[in-house]
């Protein structure tokens, strides 16, 4: 990480003057929190929460060769995608290292020409901004029916996460597409119904980072106040709150998602971290790809799993995890489950400690705490939204 | 007693100091509410059991919260004769009333003189605004 000012998105002056704690995280400087995390991991569970995840990168492809490299660069399929799809895909070095977990969607713009957008971790940007520069076919991408335009926008739009089950109720109002009915993992184009947006448009994505129903808004960057502010007001009688990166985190912990930088890094193999859904081998090629064809015939190392404390105390990113007071593996994330209860954790173990009801122990601090293996997620919803 | 009256560490202990019945001196532990505000989201609070030596600049225990674990260090050297058990089952306790009812434990002093590196109110307010900024 570079000494530079830490970067601010659009909605930092908001931040700032509604007491926000901030914090460093990823180069940018976020909310951590504004009142209480469990307050606010609870608004979300049971009502609806808005953040500010304008950190994310977004890089936008166009033009009619954008599928075909996009497909080079993914460990997923991207040319059977049809408009409005979103697919959750990783991006693996020549050994099958995860790079980064990516969130691709396809969408048409005004003028009814197919756009992708790549959604990349916030401190992962750089890095993968270069490695599809290292990667561009140039000449490629300047002959005539197979152009490749790409530009990073992460910068000129914001992005607003709208998580919880009364999502679609608060966000209805202000978008011109039906909300009910869109589907999980769908997305589209649309005009925001906001005197500040009406003539920009956004993104609007059913997805999210939380385990609840949910969405993802990318706006522009000089109206990213407005729809905030417009979104807690229409959201007042809902039981709002605007939510941190504290939150974000605990959310994400409860519904068994991997954080590139704790369960997800260059040297897990997506088998390992329970992604094998996410790559396509067979009749495609991506870097890494040969690498994975080898991986997958192999019986894994470890493997992520679940943990359950039978204490207290919270056992946190690099804590060992021991069976028989030998050290077998890692804890990745770790946080106090507001919905639980009791702490929580995800690691690496061996496959053969990886089984539910395992037990277990994790050295906390020097000393050692009971633990058990649990199946992932440690939370699921019983309110289905999207129409799965 | 109030806030005024007591003396923080640099930690952000309080502490008060008594005499008993048998002259001894002992020192009652807890945190300000400063340290409160700051930690949010508190969990759990680990303390140590009575009949445990400790030496000023120790660690006493522990505060977890949902985002991080922070160190309760001991302000004074000597050993722990009684720990509030209600805090500990219940951190309402602490967050309604951290300077009476939100004590943690209390310690029978090794060196019968006052202890060192402690501040006064003024002090440690003065320390807190510059924390802030």
């Amino acid at each position: 990480m570079s000494d530079a000012p830490p970067l601010r998105t659009p909605l930092y002056d908001w931040h700032v003057a509604h007491g926000a704690r901030m914090v460093e995280f990823a180069g940018w400087s976020m909310p951590l929190q504004y009142t209480s995390i469990i307050e606010e991991h609870r608004t979300v569970r049971g009502a609806v929460g808005i953040a500010d995840i304008s950190h994310m990168g977004r890089l936008r492809f166009e033009g009619p060769g954008a599928a075909v490299f996009l497909a080079e660069l993914l460990t997923r399929r991207v040319a059977d995608m049809a408009e409005g799809q979103i697919r959750y895909s990783l991006m693996t070095n020549d050994d099958g290292g995860i790079l980064d977990d990516v969130l691709v969607g396809h969408y048409h713009n005004d003028y009814g020409q197919p756009y992708y957008v790549l959604v990349v971790n916030a401190g992962n940007r750089t890095k993968i901004v270069r490695w599809i520069d290292a990667h561009l076919p140039r000449e490629r991408a300047e002959t005539p029916g197979h152009e490749i335009i790409w530009t990073d926008v992460t910068r000129l739009w914001a992005m607003l996460a709208v998580q919880g089950p009364r999502s679609v109720e608060l966000l209805q109002p202000l978008i011109d597409a039906d909300l009910k009915t869109m589907k999980y993992y769908r997305g589209a184009q649309v005009r925001i119904l906001h005197p500040a947006a009406q003539r920009q448009g956004g993104i609007i994505s059913r997805t999210g980072y939380t385990g609840e129903d949910g969405f993802e808004l990318s706006v522009g960057a000089t109206v990213a106040s407005d729809v905030w502010v417009a979104l807690l007001e229409l959201g007042r009688r809902l039981g709002i709150v605007p939510t941190g990166i504290g939150a974000r985190d605990s959310l994400r912990i409860e519904a068994g998602m991997p954080l590139y930088g704790g369960e997800l890094t260059e040297h897990v193999d997506p088998f390992q971290a329970g992604l094998g859904f996410a790559c396509h081998l067979v009749g495609y090629d991506f870097p890494g790809r040969d690498a994975l064809l080898q991986i997958e015939k192999r019986p894994p190392s470890s493997v992520l799993a679940g943990l359950e404390l039978a204490g207290r105390r919270v056992a946190r990113q690099g804590c060992t995890i021991l069976a028989d007071s030998r050290p077998v593996g890692a804890v990745t994330s770790g946080t106090f489950s507001p919905s639980l209860g009791k702490p929580i954790a995800m690691g690496y173990v061996p496959v053969d400690l990886s089984r539910q009801g395992t037990e277990v122990a994790i050295d906390v601090r020097g000393r050692q705490e009971p633990a058990r293996v649990v199946d992932l997620p440690f939370y699921k919803r019983n309110n289905k939204g999207g129409n799965q | 007693m109030t806030p005024e009256e007591l003396l923080y560490a640099k930690t952000h202990e309080w502490v008060r100091l008594d005499t008993d019945a048998a002259g001894t001196k002992i020192a009652t532990i807890g945190i300000s509410a400063f340290a409160l505000e700051l930690l949010t989201d508190l969990v759990f609070i680990n303390l140590p059991e009575p009949g445990q030596q400790v030496a000023a600049g120790e660690p006493l225990g522990e505060i977890e919260s949902v985002k991080a674990v922070s160190d309760l260090y001991s302000p004074v050297d000597g050993e722990v004769v009684e720990v509030n058990a209600a805090v500990v089952e219940d951190l309402d306790v602490l967050a309604d009333d951290p300077y009476e009812a939100g004590w943690f434990v209390k310690i029978k002093l090794a060196d019968e003189s006052t202890p060192e590196n402690l501040f006064d109110y003024a002090s440690y307010q003065k320390q807190c605004e510059e924390e802030e900024h």
